[in-house]
C-alpha cells in the first residue's frame, strides 16, 4: 500500500492508491455488523425473513462493504485529511463473496486553498462483478505535492 | 407510494453520545486495523481528543437516536422491499468519542422511476456538535422495489 505521509511519494492520476482483498463474507460478519452498527434490517441477519421476502439467504449490508472499503483511506491518510467518501450500491454482496477493494488515483487539483486527490473506488467479486462504485476526496500535505 | 408530501420535511433534531466502546466494536467488526480507532494513546498520538469516529460510523450513530427507525416508519419504508441506493458523506472535522453529536434529517427528495416499480428516498442529514459547528453533512438514497 501507498503510505500519504513517505515524504518521497509523488501520488499521479492513474496510481493504484491501495488495494485490499477480503475474506469470504459469513453470516458471522453479518450479524457482529447489525450490532456493532444498530442497523437491524432483519433482510441481513435472518433467513427467514430473507425467504418470505423472495430473497434466497441473506445478504450483506451495503453499509458493511462501505466500511470495509475505508480501510483504504484509514490505512493510508490521516482521518483529517479526508474531505468526503460517497458509493452506489450496485449489486448484492452474498455470503461467501470474496472482495477486492481498489483506490485508484482519478484526479489531482485544488480547493479551498488545499491540494487534493480524487479517488475512484471500486468493490469487485470474485466473478468480477461490480458491487460499489465511489470516490474519496483526500487533502495532500504540501509534501505529497 | 410514498406520500410526496414529504419531501422537504425537517424531522425534529436528535442527539447521540458518542460512546468508546461502540468506536471499538465498530472498528473491529469492519476489520479496522488502524489503531486509532482502538487505542486511546494512538489517538491522542495522531492529534485526536479520543477514539475518533470511523468514517462510515455517523450513519450508524443516525439510527442510535431515541426512535432509531422513526424516519423508516414515518414515510412508511418496508425492510423487505428496501435497498440502500448511495451514501456519501462530506466531513467538515473529525468528531471523537464524548461528544454529544446531533442529528437533523431532512427529506430531500422522493421520486420513482419504471412506472413506480422503484421509488427513491434521498435523505439530508446535517450533523453538528454541542457548539452547533458543522461535523458532517449526509446523503442517502434509499430504494424502495415494489415490483
Amino acid at each position: 500500500m501507498t503510505d500519504l505521509a513517505a515524504p518521497a511519494l509523488a501520488l499521479a492520476v492513474g496510481d493504484i492508491f491501495a488495494t485490499l482483498e477480503l475474506a469470504p463474507v459469513t453470516r458471522t460478519q453479518l450479524a457482529l455488523y447489525a450490532g456493532a452498527s444498530g442497523d437491524h434490517n432483519p433482510i441481513h441477519i435472518d433467513s427467514d425473513f430473507a425467504h418470505a421476502a423472495g430473497e434466497k439467504d441473506v445478504f450483506a449490508q451495503g453499509m458493511f462493504v462501505m466500511a470495509a472499503l475505508s480501510r483504504l483511506l484509514t490505512a493510508n491518510a490521516p482521518l483529517t485529511a479526508l474531505r468526503s467518501f460517497g458509493t452506489r450500491f450496485l449489486a448484492m454482496t452474498h455470503l461467501g463473496d470474496r472482495l477486492t477493494l481498489t483506490a485508484t488515483v482519478a484526479e489531482l487539483f485544488e480547493a479551498e486553498g488545499e491540494r487534493r486527490a480524487r479517488l475512484d473506488l471500486a468493490v469487485r467479486d470474485q466473478a468480477g462483478e461490480q458491487k460499489l462504485a465511489g470516490a474519496a476526496v483526500l487533502a495532500l500535505a504540501d509534501r505529497d505535492l | 407510494m410514498i406520500d410526496r408530501s414529504f419531501i422537504g420535511h425537517v424531522f425534529d433534531p436528535f442527539t447521540v453520545e458518542v460512546e468508546k466502546g461502540r468506536i471499538r466494536f465498530f472498528a473491529r467488526t469492519i476489520g479496522e486495523t488502524n489503531p486509532v480507532f482502538t487505542d486511546e494513546a494512538a489517538a491522542r498520538a495522531a492529534g485526536h481528543a479520543s477514539l475518533p469516529i470511523p468514517p462510515t460510523q455517523l450513519f450508524c450513530l443516525e439510527m442510535e437516536g431515541p426512535e432509531p427507525f422513526l424516519f423508516f416508519n414515518r414515510l412508511g419504508l418496508d425492510f423487505a422491499r428496501l435497498l440502500h441506493g448511495e451514501q456519501s458523506f462530506a466531513y467538515k472535522r473529525v468528531a471523537c468519542a464524548g461528544e454529544r453529536l446531533t442529528f437533523t434529517q431532512r427529506v430531500a427528495d422522493i421520486y420513482d422511476k419504471k412506472n413506480g416499480a422503484l421509488e427513491f428516498v434521498l435523505r439530508e442529514t446535517a450533523v453538528e456538535d454541542e457548539a452547533g459547528r458543522r461535523v458532517a453533512d449526509l446523503k442517502t438514497t434509499l430504494v424502495i422495489r415494489n415490483g
